[in-house]
């Protein structure tokens, strides 16, 4: 993994996302949800500093963003887009609309298209199983997608979308 | 007492509330097999993640089988540890642990010492009925550990041991699903991480997923080079468990038989580590009673408590953690570094060997002991003053494939002059043993008085933080031990804060001291071993004729011919040393 050093805008907001929950081991999950929701992506320098801030070790923290799939190490697109595995969804397609996925953006799974503009990640259920197969654009569910309908969803970002607010680390 | 009734394989059972299914039944002899499951008595030492379904037994009522190490008793409870339906599912999760395991046992590090292999053969196992995909996980290998993770079964004993016992946090369990496994953070190599190789991961692992680097190969090529002088040291904990190697008892102690093995498996000196303990005590009590009449002198700066310098990972462990205390301990090297300092000048002087023709072999309880003589600042020019550091357990495959028979063997003595050591260099090998060895020698230099008692039973124990006020002729001295760094930890933590109020603190890396190090014989979670190691020291401490290293001729000698006083220049050049601030890195 590429080191990176975090700036000093960047360290702040860490540090006070942490102090915002007392520094409190017992709050690391919320603490990386809300680094992850400012800066986009949890890399390996933002782990470092979160575990010094709440005393704990760093392999601790780096086990915690590997066993939940909603963290990411790794940059996201502008827009994060989430393919539900979940069963329901699996058994309604959802490996089709993955495989469009990855076709139309010629990119893998975890990957980003080159402008920045995409990610792909799966994801396990988002509570939404009379929906399957579900798709996650950013926020946004997209429900009973068929494979032929991807094109349109990803055309709605291509211009013109309101920017979702990031910090740039 | 609060006392519960149950029934267990048609036995009226009646234990305390609170008590595991599987510990009520070992109290009346049933002994459900259990593989994740560990526990050290008397140490605070328990790993119950419930993870590997091993020890599930059936219970009366209900419809799951219930894992016994984590389910506690409950009045009335009807349990059937060796029901049809246990033992299938017993043999189920076992066969699917083997599944995902390399099947190459015939060549692994740990054969025969394997708890999962013990448990495929328990249970019968002739066949694996499952087929599926196979973990691929990197080799990792350090100075001193190997990883090879393929061989984990995630029963997380080495992440309990790591986290819980050491405070180290080195290890932590990643990834999810198939995918998980014991590793350091951002799955980097244990070298790059704060690792301190105290080795107790590899103490507990039940496979060969953690194992010390094998440096055999190595010694037996020097021991085969005639260009080589070769020769050994042995540390004090080595003699009080080698035996178990060969089938002693626990506690045998077989300082005479290694000294033979030795010598027939070819080295040229066979010298003792013991000595090196009574240098070590020489050099690190007076830097004590230096900074002590420094103190009671009114001088400000000094440095007190002064800690012990002789365990490689404690060290490797404030230079990673408490960086800030770095002036604290003893600048004192360890024994082991002593004595491949003082054999690579001093002996080989004496013998005419150039340093670089003359290699220097220790025997070690320790893992870490590999990554210290590994340290840059133990060689002059690239030339190491320790080669190798073989643990115990590689010391036993020595001598086993030289096909000495070692229970035959006659006991011999070690050679002159590095292997003649007092009874307070033995004791190194345990908790308290350091400083009170300290205390035996440090009392008759500060005092002019003759000690009337030697055994300070006041500092022995298997307590993880214990604490003594020594009374030094109406000064009285406070002593601080700790064995295990999450126990020194709490004491570094009150020095930081200002509270510590002792002069002197000892501290060990491993539960009991070096008798529980990374390289002896695997306990397997039989706490009583450990203690009989530590009384088997004590029993060696007292049968010996000199027993304070001050008394050592040969140190005396030592001094007389090449070193002049405790810490002289020579002295300071040669036995002491400097740590690093490893925090950054």
């Amino acid at each position: 993994m590429p080191k990176i050093k975090l700036s000093q805008r960047t360290i702040e907001i860490v540090k006070e996302i942490c102090l915002s929950f007392e520094n409190n081991e017992g709050e690391l999950i919320n603490v990386l949800h809300e680094a992850q929701h400012k800066l986009g992506y949890l890399p390996a320098e933002v782990q470092e500093l979160i575990a010094h801030e709440l005393n704990m070790s760093i392999a601790k923290v780096y086990g915690v963003v590997t066993f939940y799939s909603f963290f990411n190490m790794l940059p996201q697109g502008e827009f994060p887009i989430s393919v539900c595995m979940g069963t329901a969804c699996y058994v309604r397609g959802a490996e089709q609309i993955l495989h469009e996925i990855k076709r139309q953006l010629n990119i893998e799974v975890g990957q980003s298209t080159p402008d920045g503009k995409f990610s792909l990640n799966c994801l396990r259920c988002v509570g939404a199983c009379g929906l399957a197969p579900v798709v996650m654009v950013g926020e946004k569910v997209y429900g009973r997608v068929a494979p032929q309908q991807i094109r349109k969803i990803i055309a709605e970002y291509q211009e013109g979308c309101v920017r979702p607010e990031k910090h740039e680390m | 007492m609060d006392m519960i009734n149950l029934t267990i394989d048609n036995r009226p059972v009646s234990v305390k509330r609170g008590t595991s299914v599987l510990h009520a039944a070992a109290q009346v002899g049933i002994k459900i097999p259990s593989l994740c499951y560990m526990k050290l008595e008397d140490l605070n030492i328990e790993n119950k993640p419930g993870g590997c379904r091993v020890c599930v037994v059936e219970v009366e009522g209900r419809r799951n089988l219930a894992p016994a190490c984590c389910t506690d008793v409950a009045e009335g409870m009807v349990i059937q540890t060796h029901s049809m339906r246990a033992i299938h599912a017993r043999r189920t999760v076992v066969e699917l642990i083997l599944s995902d395991h390399p099947t190459d046992c015939l060549k692994c590090a740990k054969a025969g010492n394997c708890d999962l292999q013990s448990m495929a053969q328990h249970l019968g196992i002739r066949e694996i009925h499952y087929e599926g995909e196979q973990s691929t996980f990197r080799e990792d290998t350090s100075p001193a550990i190997i990883r090879e993770l393929d061989k984990c079964i995630r029963c997380r004993r080495c992440e309990m041991m790591c986290n819980e016992i050491q405070s180290v946090g080195a290890l932590s369990a990643i990834n999810r699903g198939f995918n998980a496994v014991i590793s350091p953070a951002f799955e980097m190599n244990l070298d790059h991480s704060v690792c301190t190789y105290c080795g107790q991961c590899v103490a507990v692992c039940p496979t060969g997923a953690l194992t010390e680097v094998d440096h055999t190969g190595a010694v037996i090529r020097a021991l085969s080079d005639p260009s080589k002088t070769v020769i050994v040291q042995t540390a004090p904990a080595v003699r009080a468990a080698l035996g178990e190697e060969f089938g002693d008892e626990p506690g045998t102690l077989v300082t005479g038989k290694m000294a033979a093995a030795l010598r027939r498996l070819g080295f040229n000196y066979v010298f003792d580590t013991d000595f090196a303990a009574d240098l070590t005590i020489l050099e690190e009590g007076t830097e004590l009673l230096n900074r002590l009449t420094a103190f009671l002198g009114g001088d400000k700066n000094v440095k007190l408590p002064m800690l012990t310098s002789c365990c490689p990972a404690w060290v490797k462990f404030f230079e990673h953690q408490f960086p800030d205390l770095k002036d604290i301990p003893s600048s004192a090297r360890s024994p082991q570094q002593m004595f491949g300092s003082i054999a690579k000048t001093y002996f080989a002087d004496k013998i005419g060997v150039n340093r670089k023709d003359l290699v220097v072999v220790s025997i070690m309880p320790c893992v870490a002991k590999k990554y210290e003589c590994s340290r840059e600042e133990f060689s002059v020019n690239g030339n190491p003053d320790v080669d190798f550091a073989l643990t115990t357990r590689e010391l036993a495959q020595l001598i086993n494939l030289a096909n000495i028979d070692f229970k035959s063997l006659p006991d011999e003595d070690f050679d002159h002059p590095m292997g003649e050591s007092t009874g307070a260099g033995v004791i190194f090998g345990t908790t308290g043993g350091v400083i009170e060895a300290a205390v035996r020698t440090a009392y008759e230099v500060f005092t002019g008085k003759k000690l009337d008692r030697l055994d300070y039973t006041e500092l022995r124990g298997m307590e993880g933080l214990r604490h003594a006020t020594i009374d030094f002729n109406g000064l009285p001295i406070h002593i601080g031990i700790a064995h295990g760094l999450g126990n020194a930890r709490k004491l570094l933590e009150d020095i930081q804060q200002g509270k510590s109020h002792f002069h002197a603190i000892e501290i060990m890396s491993c539960p009991g001291g070096c008798i529980g190090g990374g390289g002896q014989p695997y306990h397997h979670g039989d706490a009583e071993i450990l203690k009989k190691r530590q009384m088997a020291l004590y029993r060696e401490d007292s049968g010996k004729p000199i027993r304070k290293s001050h008394e050592n001729p040969y140190i005396t000698k030592l001094y007389e011919e090449f070193l002049g006083a405790p810490m002289s220049e020579k002295a300071h050049h040669l036995l002491h040393t400097e740590y690093f601030d490893r925090s950054k890195s």
